[in-house]
């Protein structure tokens, strides 16, 4: 087994676009849940639409970066909207089903054939990286040293993925700490003696919504930069990868979400190092790679379960505020 | 009473028939001088069950108006329709002059018709002050764009938090601010959804039972706090069990039983109506519970097979 590889790669894992965007969309998800306490079991969805919305007006219409952004920003906004306005006036849990509904439509639309000209269908799309690597104030070249060896486009794809990641961290705790926060806290306590206060709570509720699936649009585009769009990317399985992030840090929480990413990439990278080089070299023959890569999944739900019996609050998560059972 | 609702009952003292609050006679749904609530036509059905069907409500301005009636007779729904928490089948009310059909609940509390709830609604994870600051109105902050620029609602925070902690200290939580909500005691917290209602300074306070669970000496300084409320000039409507606190603080009273309105007045005519012995109080309302419950079972006995003799009477009455 090549140890320092393995390492090198899970210690590459800590800076990642791919940790970044997911880091990004559990932000959102906390926005949802963690302080909102709104249900939302299609954060999948969100990614999908704003990875979509910034490739498509890319390739199609060959927007410029600016615009395909604001399409992609557009098009979540849009989407909360419509998720919201029948289901936010009704109790929490209609929240949860149509949201997990509506991001299974969403992916379903476009992997339809029929619209092959414009989403790819199956095979998704490519080549909408170049607004984007025109944009790279960084000369050509190799930068950087050890694991943290990347190219110019590379590099930048983490300093903007990690940069957005600050601002949306920045933004979330500007909020929280303001009378605003204070409201959506109190909606997910109880949203009727909130409203019994003279708080439009159908209003706020939406824009939380809006919020935090707009930053889960922007992790989309982040996820998208260093590879393909793909549609069988934005199953069920990516939202649940993000709650997971999400309650391992620590859902009400400012960095818990960055650190939960971090964690979770790490861990299965190690995982998959440390499995597929037992099987190489015969260690657990019986194995192939493919199992393997799905034993580190199965992993993941075995730790989110210990993680929801033993630590609630996740890494960051105060104790006390979840020692209440209310 | 002057249209007594079971003609034959005949009553034992002349009840006046006016009263200064009340524009011409005393009764169920009279027109009042200064009413800050007027409803008329409000009705409520649950299936088949009609909770609540009343022709005609006035509640008196500045006063302290108590709602009474059996469990079941639609106290908590009125409660609801009147304040957008529910909507009803059919009915129109207003408030000061406002129609309020229709309206939605945070908007009937904005234009200053505030309530809390009979199962005490704390937001548990977060702390008391903060309980209390969510109270507060004309919090710029509210809003997601000044939100992310203090400065523009500090000076807004610190005025409602020296109104929050002075509300803290009238109900002597404020050794409570910091912790969260959810660590108080039953009591405490039906205190603090009372102090947190008068955070907006509202006209009308609606109170659904605001001493269920709360001790004796508690009971006396809240009993207090109500009677501040009318002399700033509040005006108090409340539901509730206990007649010693109806009797004592209550400037009007008005009873419900099977979603009408069957008696209204002054507490001490009131409590004397035979439609309202009958409806709620029960034949020994004035009786010591520990007479009723003491050795003499004989005695004991008798009164109840002579109760029970009366309620089937009333119910044949009625039917």
């Amino acid at each position: 087994m090549d140890w320092g590889n393995i390492l090198g790669n899970a210690v590459g894992e800590l800076i990642s676009p791919t940790t970044a965007a997911y880091a990004l969309a559990a932000i959102g998800l906390g926005v949802h849940f963690g302080y909102t306490g709104l249900l939302n079991f299609g954060q999948a969805a969100f990614m999908l639409i704003g990875a979509y919305g910034f490739a498509i007006p890319t390739i199609s219409f060959g927007a410029p970066l600016p615009v395909a952004v604001l399409c992609a920003l557009i098009a979540s906004v849009l989407f909360a909207l419509f998720l919201g306005i029948p289901t936010l006036r009704l109790r929490a849990d209609y929240l949860a089903i149509v949201t997990i509904a509506a991001a299974e439509v969403v992916r379903y639309i476009v992997t339809t054939t029929g619209l092959t000209d414009v989403t790819g269908a199956a095979n998704g799309l490519s080549g909408f990286k170049g607004t984007f690597a025109a944009s790279n104030p960084i000369p050509d070249g190799t930068y950087g040293f050890g694991p943290f060896t990347y190219n110019a486009y590379d590099w930048w794809v983490r300093i903007v993925g990690w940069g957005l990641v600050i601002l949306a961290s920045v933004l979330v705790f500007l909020l929280m700490r303001s009378p605003w926060g204070r409201i959506v806290k109190g909606i997910r306590e109880d949203e009727d003696a909130v409203r019994s206060l003279g708080k439009n709570v159908f209003s706020y509720k939406m824009q939380a919504l809006v919020m935090g699936g707009v930053m889960g649009s922007i992790a989309g585009i982040v996820f998208i930069l260093p590879r393909a769009v793909q549609p069988a990317n934005y199953t069920t399985g990516l939202t649940f990868f993000i709650w997971t992030i999400m309650l391992l840090g620590g859902a009400a929480t400012i960095f818990g979400p960055i650190v939960g990413s971090m964690i979770f990439w790490v861990v299965l990278s190690l995982t998959q190092g440390v499995l597929y080089g037992a099987i190489e070299s015969g260690f657990l023959g019986f194995l192939s790679t493919t199992q393997a890569g799905q034993i580190r999944f199965m992993l993941v739900g075995i730790a989110l379960m210990l993680l929801v019996i033993f630590r609630p609050q996740g890494i960051f998560g105060n104790k006390k505020e979840l020692s209440f059972s209310v | 009473m002057s249209d007594p609702i079971d003609g034959g009952t005949t009553t034992p003292e002349a009840i006046p028939t006016t009263h200064p609050f009340v524009k011409g006679e005393v009764g169920p749904g009279c027109a009042k001088v200064d009413p800050i609530v007027v409803a008329d036509g409000v009705s409520r059905a649950f299936g088949g069950l009609k909770a609540v069907d009343v022709a005609h409500l006035e509640i008196p301005r500045g006063k302290i108006t108590a709602l009474i009636g059996p469990n079941g007779a639609g106290k908590t729904t009125m409660f609801n329709l009147l304040t957008g928490f529910d909507k009803p089948n059919t009915g129109t009310w207003d408030f000061n002059g406002r129609s309020l059909a229709g309206v939605p609940a945070f908007k009937v509390a904005r234009a200053g018709m505030v309530r809390t709830f009979q199962l005490t609604k704390s937001l548990g994870r977060l702390t008391v002050l903060q309980n209390m600051l969510l109270g507060a109105t004309k919090q710029p902050g509210e809003n997601i764009f000044t939100a992310l620029v203090r400065p523009l609602w500090k000076s807004r925070e610190a005025e409602i938090t020296v109104k929050a902690d002075e509300l803290l200290e009238r109900f002597k939580l404020d050794a409570k601010r910091e912790d969260y909500a959810a660590s108080l005691s039953g009591g405490q917290r039906k205190l603090l959804e009372m102090a947190r209602a008068l955070m907006s300074d509202p006209e009308l306070i609606m109170l659904d039972e605001p001493m269920a669970g709360v001790n004796p000496a508690l009971t006396q300084s809240l009993l207090g706090h109500i009677r501040n409320l009318k002399s700033d000039g509040t005006s108090v409507l409340f539901v509730e069990h206990d007649m010693h606190m109806v009797m004592h603080i209550s400037d009007w009273v008005i009873v419900m039983a099977e979603g009408t309105i069957v008696a209204e007045g002054p507490p001490d005519t009131v409590m004397k109506d035979p439609a309202v012995i009958d409806a709620y109080l029960g034949a020994h309302h004035d009786t010591d519970l520990s007479d009723l419950t003491g050795d003499d079972h004989v005695v004991e006995d008798a009164q109840a097979a002579a109760e029970a003799v009366h309620q089937q009477q009333s119910k044949e009455k009625k039917a």
